[in-house]
């Protein structure tokens, strides 16, 4: 069989993004249709650079929930001769006859293990995002909002862990005697936690009044928070669905943790801001607590600003995943994700360019599909 | 600001004193196959065994040693770095000076750079010139430097991809390359050509923050009524921007770019190790690839006063800069 020309890779790889072109048309077809109705998400339809974005960034979205029906390899399997295989080469005998991206130093397919690594870069940016998230508004909040000795304390603690380079707190925190510690499991246990108590005192400061509402909400919420966070940050689910491999742990808690310093920031910045307002005066004429105060009429006010900072900052995690991933630190190997392709390409560069450039463009290409986002939100919100 | 950087001290000495640590020095300073009574009986001989406390004060110089009374990192004593098996002082200043070579050009080409194309788009916000940089500045911003280093290196740098084989076919350049996939020749001479491609990727990222940082900066002067004042005066653009505009719009970005310093310490890392070239990044990297904890401390000690010192000087520098704060 002849090796694949450039343009023919290219039609290739787009018939194999079938289901990707679909959901795209499916979802901003009928974003499309109801621009008007969805408020500040439609008008993104009305502004070049926030759809280019919107668009990267549902086609990475839909490749890592697509990710087995688009991949034409096993990520992992190795076949014999095609070692660095140039991109387009003929794969005799495996699943799909050729390696459109070509193979990488292992003899692996560069296409697959790309797709492959979507879904992994996918499946912990956001949750790693939202954990610091949780953590920066429950603590960003009081700070800002009660302020005095507990704002020192915690603005303290979290200039304390800006100061600190951000690798060199990975080559401490993600190495593999660190994983023989306590140390991973009791910083996840807690970290854990603050999503949890979010929806605890979210759903709490609302209907502590009210009987029948608080425990409709409460139950499920400390039922599947409990059993989500023993299994994920102890280890311990005992059905055994909720489970996180010690590497992945790690590295979780090390982006959180290097994330929700940044996030109180801004969170606590905002609150600033807003607690002099006059419906936060309105709500406390009210006799309303203060955690109801903070949680229902602050942070509904900052979401303009949290929701472009979460856009830069899924990004970001994006980049220092594949920091961790380029460095080798607490991923396995095998693992197809964007950063440890990279590192494995890079020692081959300068004579095989491809396995390292595929998942470097695919990694680019996300995170400007996020900033392009951020950006037009951004703009967006401010004709609010 | 001196808590700060004791905290930070003592805890990146628990870290790297945590007993799979210490058990690991034992193995690679001993032998691999210690049983782990021969791994605490070294441990106690080293006198890793006593209390943390105790091992942190000798090691900051307050309590004095068995051997040598008052020696530690305040008395200039850093010890003995394990994987070059030289004191950890002279391994560092070498490296800090590779790395100074390095951040001067990043600086010299990233600031200019990034000062003039944010002064360009801010000029005029919305104009066509304004867009382009704009949307490039977001590119470049979302590239991390282990993907613009890898894309560069296969653009200029490799014999079968990209410009430097269409460059030696056409017989424009002798070599097989255009530019050298590596900087360890740079270690002993600089040149353009082993050195312009580290010095890009660590600038390229940079440069796209401080430009948007500047552009922000300059489009909110230029929307001031002093500004409307001098073009209804008919001053000229060029003479708006410069004397008028510039000094203003610059207070933010110099605020930013001195604040980049310990943030370029990350590009500094990453460009190291992909170009192989022995700086402050490289040694670090070794230093924790190794477990060499004395180099590591002195490492981590180097890098936090960097942070530290910039955040200080960044607030000096707001307050030269801006007049509004000096007060008096």
């Amino acid at each position: 069989m002849e090796s694949l020309g450039w343009l023919e890779i290219l039609g290739r790889m787009a018939l194999r993004f079938a289901p990707v072109w679909a959901g795209l048309a499916l979802i901003l077809g009928t974003g499309f249709a109801l621009r008007g109705r969805l408020g500040l998400a439609g008008r993104l339809f009305g502004n070049g650079i926030g759809l280019a974005g919107l668009t990267i960034v549902l086609f990475w979205l839909l490749t890592a929930l697509f990710a087995d029906l688009i991949a034409t390899h096993d990520p992992l399997a190795q076949l014999s001769g095609l070692k660095n295989a140039a991109p387009g080469s003929p794969a005799p005998g495996s699943s799909y006859p050729f390696y459109l991206l070509g193979g990488d130093s292992l003899a692996r397919d560069s296409f697959s293990r790309m797709v492959a690594g979507a879904r992994r870069v996918l499946a912990i940016a956001p949750a790693a995002t939202l954990c610091a998230m949780a953590v920066g508004v429950l603590l960003g909040l009081p700070a800002g909002y009660v302020g005095g000795r507990l704002d020192a304390a915690l603005s303290f603690l979290a200039n304390l862990v800006l100061a600190f380079p951000v690798i060199l707190l990975f080559y401490l925190l993600v190495t593999p005697e660190i994983r023989e510690t306590a140390l991973p499991r009791t910083f996840a246990a807690l970290l854990f936690l603050f999503p949890l108590l979010f929806l605890i005192l979210l759903w709490h400061s609302r209907y502590r009044t009210r009987a029948r509402p608080w425990a409709v909400g409460m139950i499920p919420i400390l039922g599947l928070g409990l059993w989500m966070w023993s299994g994920l940050a102890l280890d311990a689910d005992p059905l055994g669905v909720w489970r996180l491999e010690p590497g992945l742990l790690t590295v979780f808690v090390a982006v959180v943790f290097v994330n929700a310093p940044t996030a109180f920031r801004i969170v606590r910045g905002l609150a600033l801001d807003l607690r002099a307002r006059d419906y936060v005066a309105a709500a406390r004429t009210r006799g309303e607590g203060p955690w109801f105060i903070m949680l229902w009429e602050i942070l509904p006010n900052a979401r303009g600003p949290l929701i472009v900072d979460a856009c830069l900052r899924v990004g970001y995690t994006t980049i220092l995943l594949g920091t961790l991933g380029f460095f080798g630190l607490g991923v396995s190997p095998e693992s197809p994700d964007w950063g440890s392709t990279i590192n494995d390409g890079r020692r081959f560069l300068a004579i095989y360019p491809h396995a390292a450039v595929v998942p470097a463009l695919a990694l680019m290409s996300l995170v400007l599909g996020l900033n392009l986002l951020a950006d037009a939100l951004r703009e967006e919100s401010l004709h609010d | 600001m001196l808590g700060t950087a004791l905290c930070l001290s003592l805890l990146v000495f628990w870290l790297t004193h945590l007993p799979p640590n210490l058990e690991k020095l034992a193995k690679s300073q001993g032998s691999a196959r210690m049983s782990d009574a021969e791994v605490a009986s070294w441990l106690e001989r080293s006198g890793f065994d006593r209390p943390l406390p105790v091992l942190y004060g000798e090691w900051l110089g307050v309590l004095p040693r068995a051997d040598c009374g008052h020696c530690g990192v305040m008395q200039g004593e850093w010890g003995q770095s394990t994987v070059f098996r030289q004191p950890v002082s002279a391994v560092i200043l070498r490296s800090l000076a590779a790395t100074g070579w390095l951040m001067l050009w990043v600086m010299a080409v990233m600031v200019p750079t990034a000062l003039a194309l944010g002064a360009l788009a801010g000029m005029r916000e919305g104009s066509r010139t304004d867009r382009t940089i704009s949307v490039a500045t977001i590119l470049t911003a979302a590239t991390p430097e282990y993907v613009s280093g890898v894309v560069l290196v296969a653009l200029f740098a490799s014999a079968t991809a990209g410009l430097s084989p269409l460059l030696h076919e056409a017989g424009w350049i002798e070599r097989r390359t255009l530019f050298q996939g590596t900087a360890s020749g740079a270690m002993t001479r600089i040149t353009f050509w082993n050195f312009a491609l580290p010095v890009a990727t660590i600038a390229l990222y940079g440069t796209g923050y401080i430009a948007r940082i500047t552009r922000a900066s300059m489009a909110e002067v230029m929307a001031q009524p002093y500004i409307r004042t001098a073009r209804l005066k008919g001053a000229g653009l060029a003479r708006i921007v410069l004397v008028h505009a510039l000094r203003n719009a610059l207070v933010a970005p110099v605020t930013v770019i001195l604040l980049q310093l310990p943030w370029l310490l990350n590009g500094v890392v990453i460009v190291e190790t992909l170009f192989a070239y022995k700086g402050f990044g490289w040694t670090l990297v070794q230093a924790a690839g190794n477990n060499d904890i004395a180099l590591l401390l002195g490492c981590s000690v180097v890098a936090v006063t960097l942070v530290l010192a910039t955040q200080a000087l960044s607030d000096l520098a707001y307050r030269a800069l801006n007049p509004r704060l000096r007060v008096g």
